[in-house]
């Protein structure tokens, strides 16, 4: 636990939000990509550390949240089929469909089992010689190694009866739409350090020059995220441009390149629908066609499965900065983490579940200074 | 009736021709009858269960009796720290000592599928009576009914249990006030990462046990020393904070953790970091929150820390007046988070 706790110090991190303090002279709007950031903000408070001008706007980086509700549907038309045994990722399951979720297809039936990594569905599909074996694969490029690993021992060890349906989706053309959409408010971006610990560095600079924001690659832990804002402010008031490496104790400048060639290999990019925002150009993996045989919405042709999201949610919005959830008209209405609308309502770092629970508080009147205990 | 030597268990002779539990031994014949008389009751053995009425005959107690029930569906069976027999009765027992009860009487209700092995069966028993012996109950009635096999998970056990409440002490969720402190009688997190460390076949470098244990005599220490316990709980599922949101909702204040305070098993901290969980959303089931009065919460921690099951216990946060319905928490770097309660159980998290 040393190697967190150290990452977790109270006086170094009031220290690192005093240095942001002195630094800031006006406000700046910055966006953490990664969920697993946000996920760390709330649950640490970090955003109550920092000076009213700097403003933290959720990023789309929850795989969960951006899956396309079309892709659910999907997923649970495959994992309600007889002779199926579904593996996915433990928080995918209480994601809605268009109608149902994957705990609902468990409970009809449908053999619906977590795992932890996708070699173990691979471990199952070897155990369960009469079943299909189809793992959900979903997420940013860090889970995406790990992934194309069960998929090319599957084709080398001919484990015929093992698939994944891939909803991969991709940080850098995000961050592109983001700067480019109309109305975009962010000025600065803490990049997701373990999807660079993967794919390095070496894709950002380009970016950072192209649409003129600082892109800073920044980590998890209280202290990373600390810094990583200190960076992307210390840029903003200089008026600078650059990719930084904040998070240099896991990430280099070109990466894990045993896994880039894995994964070049397995998958090749394609245009892929986000959860909320819609369509991105060249902004996912699927399988490559040496491996289209493993290729789940083929195996089981669920392609045709097209399906509208709620006219009601602004997720899309949301994700982008441009609207804050309490200002969505359905927020706390139609939609809450018991009936949400959009992901982003389910999972518990999903912009609009933190709102509901968070925003609540900080509405209270005093919340600011809540009573420490001795 | 002659002693069984449960340490080496092995089925007497009627027993021995059945290996394993058939669906006959719920069926109320002979076969069940067998299952009582030489496994139920050799293990068990006290004068109420003994006379094997259809109800057992309990001397009638003055001042009030708590009641309460709850089933037990734990798989694995056996897990480090206990197993589903511990669980039954602790399980019980704590809730009735969360009332200021003590415990006196169980009932075991067993739901048995056709094929666990009779040996397993002698296990989870074996286990179940020495568990009533440490928390001074005994189990004075039960049933078996035995399903057929595929429809269970070898074994359910649901348990009932009164105790007597002592005169004058009234102990509940809504009678949280402001300024009370919130003390935890130990490490929160024990039981859940045990279980699912080996439910998930998670190999990690130590083994974490669980914390399964009876706590009438740690409530019994703690209500003599400071009569302004308020209320106390048994964080089980849904961990500490369900248990805390619980208070703050039925109390109408709020309460306030200071995060750094609760104690936390490093390997299971190294756990919950790898599956992305909260310790304080994880099941515990051999430790209490007490909410206490200010100026007993010298003489509660005291009383605690002098029993084996309360030695870390620690004051982790108090009761205000703010934010009332709401938990929340001081992180290590000084912010504040809310904790809500959970929706279902704490998924593992992909990033």
């Amino acid at each position: 636990m040393k190697y967190l706790t150290e990452f977790r110090d109270g006086d170094a991190a009031r220290k690192l939000a005093a240095d942001i303090r002195a630094q800031v002279t006006r406000p700046w709007a910055i966006m953490e990509v990664c969920g697993g950031q946000t996920h760390s903000i709330l649950r640490n408070g970090i955003d109550q550390l920092l000076p009213p001008e700097v403003e933290l706007i959720h990023g789309p980086g929850c795989p969960v949240c951006v899956t396309p509700l079309e892709m659910i549907d999907r997923a649970l038309a495959i994992a309600a089929r007889p002779g199926v045994t579904f593996c996915s990722f433990g928080d995918m399951l209480r994601v809605p469909g268009s109608e149902k979720d994957l705990f609902r297809i468990k409970s009809e039936g449908g053999d619906v089992r977590i795992v932890y990594s996708p070699l173990d569905a691979l471990q199952l599909a070897r155990d369960l010689p009469g079943r299909e074996v189809v793992f959900f694969g979903i997420g940013f490029e860090t889970t995406a190694p790990a992934n194309a690993m069960a998929v090319h021992l599957a084709k080398q060890q001919g484990i015929a009866n093992f698939s994944m349906l891939v909803s991969h989706v991709l940080v850098p053309p995000a961050i592109r739409a983001i700067m480019t959409a109309p109305g975009n408010r962010v000025q600065a971006f803490l990049a997701a350090g373990h999807v660079c610990s993967v794919m390095g560095t070496w894709q950002y600079p380009p970016l950072a020059a192209q649409c003129h924001v600082p892109i800073v690659i920044t980590g998890f832990e209280p202290l990373d995220l600390l810094l990583g804002i200190k960076s992307a402010i210390a840029q903003l008031e200089a008026g600078e441009a650059r990719v930084e490496n904040a998070y240099a104790r896991v990430v280099t400048e070109e990466g894990n390149k045993t896994a880039q060639d894995l994964l070049a290999q397995v998958f090749e990019v394609t245009d892929r629908a986000w959860r909320g925002i819609g369509m991105i150009p060249q902004s996912g993996w699927r399988l490559s066609e040496a491996y289209r045989d493993f290729d789940a919405e083929v195996r089981f042709d669920v392609s045709g499965i097209h399906t509208q999201e709620s006219a009601l949610c602004h997720a899309g919005e949301v994700l982008q900065g441009t609207l804050k959830p309490s200002q969505c008209p359905a927020f706390g209405l139609q939609c809450t983490p018991r009936t949400p609308l959009g992901a982003t309502m389910v999972s518990s770092e999903g912009a609009c579940a933190a709102y509901y629970h968070y925003g609540r508080f900080t509405s209270i009147e005093g919340m600011d200074a809540v009573e420490a205990a001795p | 009736m002659t002693e069984v030597d449960f340490s080496s268990w092995s089925c007497p002779l009627p027993l021995r021709d059945y290996p394993t539990v058939v669906i006959g031994h719920g069926g109320g014949g002979q076969l069940s009858a067998e299952l009582v008389e030489h496994l139920f009751v050799p293990a068990f053995r006290n004068k109420e269960l003994e006379a094997l009425g259809d109800a057992a005959l309990l001397p009638a107690q003055t001042g009030r009796l708590a009641f309460s029930t709850d089933s037990f569906v734990v798989h694995p069976l056996f897990f480090p720290g206990g197993s589903i027999g511990d669980l039954a009765v602790h399980g019980t027992v704590n809730d009735l000592a969360m009332s200021g009860a003590r415990p006196l009487y169980l009932s075991a209700a067993f739901i048995l599928e056709e094929g666990l092995e009779m040996a397993v069966l002698g296990r989870i028993v074996e286990r179940m009576a020495a568990a009533a012996r440490d928390a001074g109950v005994r189990i004075a009635t039960g049933d078996t009914k035995v399903v057929e096999r595929g429809h269970g998970h070898g074994c359910y056990i649901t348990t009932a249990g009164v105790g007597v409440v002592p005169e004058g002490l009234n102990l509940g969720p809504d009678r949280a006030r402001p300024g009370d402190v919130v003390i935890v009688s130990g490490t929160i997190g024990d039981h859940g990462m045990a279980v699912m460390s080996v439910r998930e076949g998670l190999q990690f470098e130590t083994v974490i046990e669980s914390d399964s244990a009876p706590l009438a005599d740690l409530v019994a220490l703690l209500l003599a020393a400071a009569p302004g316990v308020h209320a106390l709980r048994d964080p089980t599922r849904g961990g500490v904070a369900s248990s805390l949101n619980e208070i703050a909702g039925r109390s109408k204040v709020g309460i306030a953790l200071e995060e750094s305070a609760i104690p936390v098993r490093t390997d299971v901290q190294s756990a919950c970091e790898l599956l992305g969980m909260d310790p304080i959303y994880v099941a515990n089931e051999g430790k209490l929150l007490a909410i206490v009065a200010p100026q007993d919460a010298d003489a509660a921690l005291a009383a605690l820390r002098a029993h084996p099951l309360g030695r870390q216990a620690a004051l982790i946060g108090r009761v205000t007046d703010r934010h009332p319905g709401m938990l929340v928490a001081k992180t290590g770097i000084g912010g504040t988070r809310v904790i809500p309660m959970q929706l279902g159980e704490q998924l593992p998290r992909i990033c």
